[in-house]
Parts: C-alpha cells; structure tokens; sequence
C-alpha cells in the first residue's frame, strides 16, 4: 500500500484533534500552549502534504507553511512571557485560578 | 517501500508523543515528548521532500521553541502541581472525536487531484526565489519581519520587571 495525500491528511488531523483535546482540558497555562504548538504542526504538515501532491512544482504550500511558522514563533513569544507575567502577579498559572476578568 | 516505512514510523511516534504530551502528569516529560513529535514532523516534511522545511521545523521548533517552553517550566516550577485536566474532559472528547470523524470523512471521500509529476527535490532554491521575487511573497515576508519584532518588543516589556 503506498503512502498517498489521504495517509498525511488524516494523520493532521488526527493530531489536530489530540492538541485540541488537550488545550480544552488542560489547566497548566504552559501545556496549553505546548498543545496550540501541537495543532499548528499538524496544519503545517497537511499544508505540506497539498503543496507536495497537488501541486508539486509551486511550492505554495511550504511557503504558507513558513508563514505559519513565524506566526507561531510571535505566539509563543508573547504566550510565554504573559504566562510569566502571570505568574509574577499571582504566583498561580493554573488557568481554573486565573479570573480576574471575568464577571 | 522505504518511504511508506519511513511514514508509518513517524506517524506512529508522531501521535505517541502528542498523547503524551496531553497525558502525561510530569510536566517536564511532556515537554520532552512534545520535541520529539516536533522531531517527527520535521522526518514527515522530509517524506514529502520539503527540505527546506524540515531544516527549519528542526532549528525553529526543536531548537528555539522547546528551549522557550523548558525555559517557562523552570520559571513556574514551584506551582507545577502536574497537568490537572479541568471538569471538561468529556465534553472536550466528545468534540474533539466528533471533529476527527468529520474531517476523516471529509478527507477519504473527496476525490483530491493528485499531480502526476513529481515534487521539486531542492527547494531551497526555488523557495527564495517564491519568497523574494517582485511578484512573490515579498510584502508578507516584509510584514513578518515587523510582526517578529513586535512579538520580540512586547515580549520584552511584559516580562520586565517593574519595580526599579
């Protein structure tokens, strides 16, 4: 059985869905950006997957596939260091405790 | 044959390590397990003949990325009670399933329009010039560069401290 477009797609999706999972249910604000770190793999290698079978002399998909890198460079930048301010004001990053803005 | 083992093995480690790092209670240990399934995708970008991709998944993600999150462990290691799973988790299952089987669904009943020609082998070359050629992708690598810098200026100023 060769390895086809289908094998990669659903393999994407597949973690998609685990890092979802886990960026729903989790409360420890750093496993919750380690699961969007998830989820953006799993689009990078399904937007790899296109470029390389539908159209493999365009390279359209690798360079948004670059694009969402940066991106997720800037996310995780920023997450970080909010999640360390965080921590700095209420020694807490359990997400459950976090409430001050809500009403 | 060599690439559809090369692809079952990264497939198999790549979803392994990604419940790990969903299941695992010791917050270090998922971290860990989350740079190998970084690992794996940049092995799944080379099956696809990405290259390029796969040198920059290994020198982003394995090399800075994690190095930031370890970074952010240790910082927070006094309150790091494990990864709790908050009242949501069945909730969070069922959707989560029924989003699996709807894009399972949607991907094997399609009919894609696979190209019968085979993929660039060296995409270095033909990336850079995607990227930086008059009618390219120059305006949005320009505005990457500005979204870095801003990520890199507000990261900095949040985390400062304040007191002097």
């Amino acid at each position: 059985m060769t390895i086809g477009l289908t094998h990669y797609l659903v393999l994407s999706a597949v973690l998609f869905c685990i890092g979802l999972y886990g960026a729903l249910t989790k409360r420890n604000a750093v496993i919750i950006l380690m699961c969007i770190e998830i989820m953006l793999n799993a689009v990078n290698i399904s937007l790899v997957a296109f470029s390389s079978y539908i159209v493999p002399t365009l390279l359209t998909g690798q360079v948004f596939a670059i694009f969402v890198m940066v991106v997720a460079a800037a996310e995780v930048a920023v997450g970080l260091a909010i999640v360390l301010a965080i921590f700095r004001g209420l020694a807490d990053i359990d997400v459950n405790n976090i409430n001050l803005m809500k009403w | 044959m060599g690439l559809a083992a090369a692809f079952w093995i990264m497939a198999v480690v790549a979803v392994v390590s990604a419940l790990a790092v969903v299941f695992l209670r010791n917050v270090f240990r998922a971290a860990l397990s989350l740079i190998l399934c970084f690992i794996t995708v940049a092995g799944l970008y080379i099956t696809l003949s990405a290259d390029f991709l796969a040198a920059v998944q290994i020198l982003v993600y394995v090399g800075a990325i994690s190095v930031l999150i370890i970074l952010a462990i240790m910082m927070t290691r006094e309150v790091q009670r494990g990864s709790p799973a908050n009242k949501l988790g069945i909730p969070a299952a069922i959707v989560a399933v029924i989003l699996l089987g709807i894009m399972v669904y949607t991907v094997t009943s399609t009919p894609w329009k696979v190209a019968a020609e085979a993929p660039l082998s060296p995409t270095t070359v033909p990336l850079a010039t995607k990227l930086f050629s008059e009618n390219g992708f120059v305006l949005p690598v320009e505005i990457g560069a500005v979204l870095l810098l801003a990520a890199i200026l507000g990261a900095i100023v949040i985390t400062r401290e304040k007191d002097k």
